[in-house]
């Protein structure tokens, strides 16, 4: 509990640095003393509050996407970039962008969320048929069935030129993000919020359909609640600032090590967790070529890849 | 009581279970025995709503296991099957809590607390409470899962052979501390069986199938004989009287 608290506490403190970093000069002191007629005031109301605040929510929010993925999958491996979720949200998106350009955001995003779902539930669906020996071979073939999807997405984006929002889609970017293009991701918010309430029956799930159908429950009913908030996440996310890759995988796997998998303990380390790390890596991309920025997604991407190489080979140590 | 009627499984044109009805008796320890493909398991995973029915009914203790809702059924009912890979990594103290489920929807009261704690000194997993299951060894999770569905507390408490992984000392104890949870609580256990001395010795009641269908059901004195036998497995065995118990010989 004591630990959980010290992490809040540096998620704070990497919120109010995030708040402070940034190309346009803003006098915190002056703005304190009110000598500079609201100028950074402005500045962190329209830019730099929302980025934060869209950094914490989009990381918390994937991080725990990425949780439940796992426990409804009960692979260690999964998460929505390996499942063909992402792929399906943008296919979703893209349709919806070229067939209904004048629906509202939230509209698109609900779209994008039962695209996201039909492919998770593809997803399901193969592995059932494919009886996997080895845990590895989910997230490979997770990623190949993305693979495909990706390729019908980029055929059609090509055709309508959009290869520019495709891109801008799958690949993380809070540079973009000002006050009134990222409140969807308080969709994320909330549903994070429900993971939690709903944490037990994701860990009875985690433990096979004949555990939960054991003790009472619907396992069905489970599964669809957890894979549609975890679609409804990943499409928030890739609507609003498209998808950090690694996230969901790497952070609940760090917390089952310390923690465990008892969701009920694990929802809020993996929440807090996922905010530092997003934060961390946009505050390193907008800090390494200054005044210039890299995408939060090449960041995550370098490290979040080493750390999954770090994961796999830990977890083929432990196997052998 | 359990009262299976006509029940019956098939997978396409394989029948498993076929047209089954059998009463197993409140309280006591019951044997399933039978050879591979008897269709032990798939019959208690019917007895337990785990595997749906393709015809007949089943009830527990009066209730229809398939028209109940099933978290009634699972305040009544526990089962456990075999191979219980856990991906999730959990202590064995929040396994043993989960087997509240079916009360405390999550939120363990001090009296749910409780509970836990007599299922983890009745399985004599007190040092190895906070331990992950990961780190156990199968045995000791085996007593785990056991302890799991104790907790549960139900009059029914059914178990797909929970000898499996479990050395000579580690089966003898398992066996004992199901006898005491039969005579202290009352409770029903019904066990699917390999080993048919096991099952001679600690039963109260045995259940022998074979293609799918009852090839016997009694007591030991009735069941466990030779020429039953020789029909259920379709070989020799000799059944000798050894302390007062029956014990069949199959080794040659």
């Amino acid at each position: 509990m004591r630990t959980l608290l010290f992490a809040v506490l540096v998620m704070l403190v990497l919120a109010c640095v995030s708040l402070l970093v940034g190309v346009t000069h803003m006098p915190v002191w002056a703005m304190l003393a009110g000598s500079d007629d609201g100028h950074a005031a402005r500045i962190l109301a329209i830019s730099r509050i929302p980025r934060t605040l869209a950094l914490v929510l989009a990381g918390a929010s994937m991080a725990i996407a990425g949780l439940i993925m796992q426990m409804m999958i009960r692979n260690r491996f999964a998460e929505p970039t390996t499942s063909g979720t992402v792929e399906a949200a943008s296919l979703g998106l893209l349709i919806v962008t070229i067939m209904a350009p004048e629906l509202p955001v939230m509209g698109k995003m609900l779209v994008a969320a039962a695209f996201a779902l039909a492919g998770t539930l593809l997803f399901v669906r193969l592995l059932r048929l494919v009886p996997l020996r080895d845990p590895l071979m989910v997230p490979l073939l997770g990623i190949m069935l993305g693979g495909v999807i990706h390729a019908v997405a980029t055929f059609i984006a090509y055709r309508f030129d959009l290869l520019q929002s495709l891109l801008a889609w799958t690949m993380g970017d809070f540079s973009g993000v000002l006050r009134g293009r990222y409140e969807l991701l308080w969709v994320g918010g909330l549903l994070a919020a429900v993971a939690w309430i709903a944490a037990d029956r994701f860990t009875v799930a985690g433990l096979g359909r004949d555990f939960t159908t054991n003790l009472g429950l619907n396992y069905k009913r489970v599964l669809a609640l957890g894979l549609v908030i975890v679609s409804m996440v990943t499409s928030a996310v890739v609507v609003t600032v498209g998808m950090i890759p690694f996230l969901g995988l790497i952070v609940p796997n760090v917390v089952s090590l310390t923690v465990g998998d008892n969701m009920r303990r694990a929802v809020p380390w993996v929440a807090v967790l996922g905010a530092i790390f997003v934060l961390s890596c946009d505050i390193l991309g907008r800090i390494i070529r200054e005044p210039y920025e890299i995408p939060l997604g090449t960041v995550v991407g370098v490290v979040g890849s080493a750390m999954f190489l770090w994961l796999v080979l830990r977890k083929r140590a432990h196997a052998a | 009581m359990i009262l299976a009627n006509e029940v019956t499984k098939r997978y396409g044109d394989a029948v498993v279970v076929d047209g089954l009805s059998v009463t197993i008796p409140k309280g006591g320890i019951t044997s399933i025995i039978g050879p591979n493909g008897a269709g032990k398991s798939t019959l208690l995973s019917m007895l337990a709503r785990l595997l749906k029915m393709d015809g007949g009914s089943v009830t527990v203790g009066g209730l229809d296991v398939t028209a109940t809702a099933s978290d009634v059924i699972a305040r009544r009912l526990a089962i456990l099957r075999q191979d219980n890979h856990l991906s999730a990594r959990l202590t064995v103290r929040d396994l043993v809590t989960f087997g509240r489920f079916p009360y405390s929807r999550g939120r363990p009261t001090l009296d749910d607390k409780a509970h836990v704690e007599r299922a983890l000194a009745y399985l004599d997993l007190g040092a190895l409470a906070d331990r992950y299951l990961d780190e156990l060894s199968g045995g000791q999770r085996q007593r785990a899962f056991v302890a799991m569905v104790l907790c549960q507390d139900t009059d029914y408490v059914l178990l797909d052979e929970p000898l499996n992984n479990l050395d000579m000392k580690h089966a003898q104890s398992m066996m004992k501390t199901l006898r005491r949870a039969t005579r202290d609580f009352g409770k029903t256990v019904v066990l699917v069986l390999h080993d048919i001395n096991f099952a001679s010795w600690y039963s109260d009641f045995v259940v022998a199938l074979k293609d799918g269908r009852l090839a016997a059901a009694g007591t030991v004195d009735e069941v466990i004989r030779e020429d039953m036998l020789r029909d259920i497995y379709g070989m020799e065995i000799q059944v000798h009287a050894v302390a007062g118990q029956r014990i069949a010989l199959y080794y040659e």
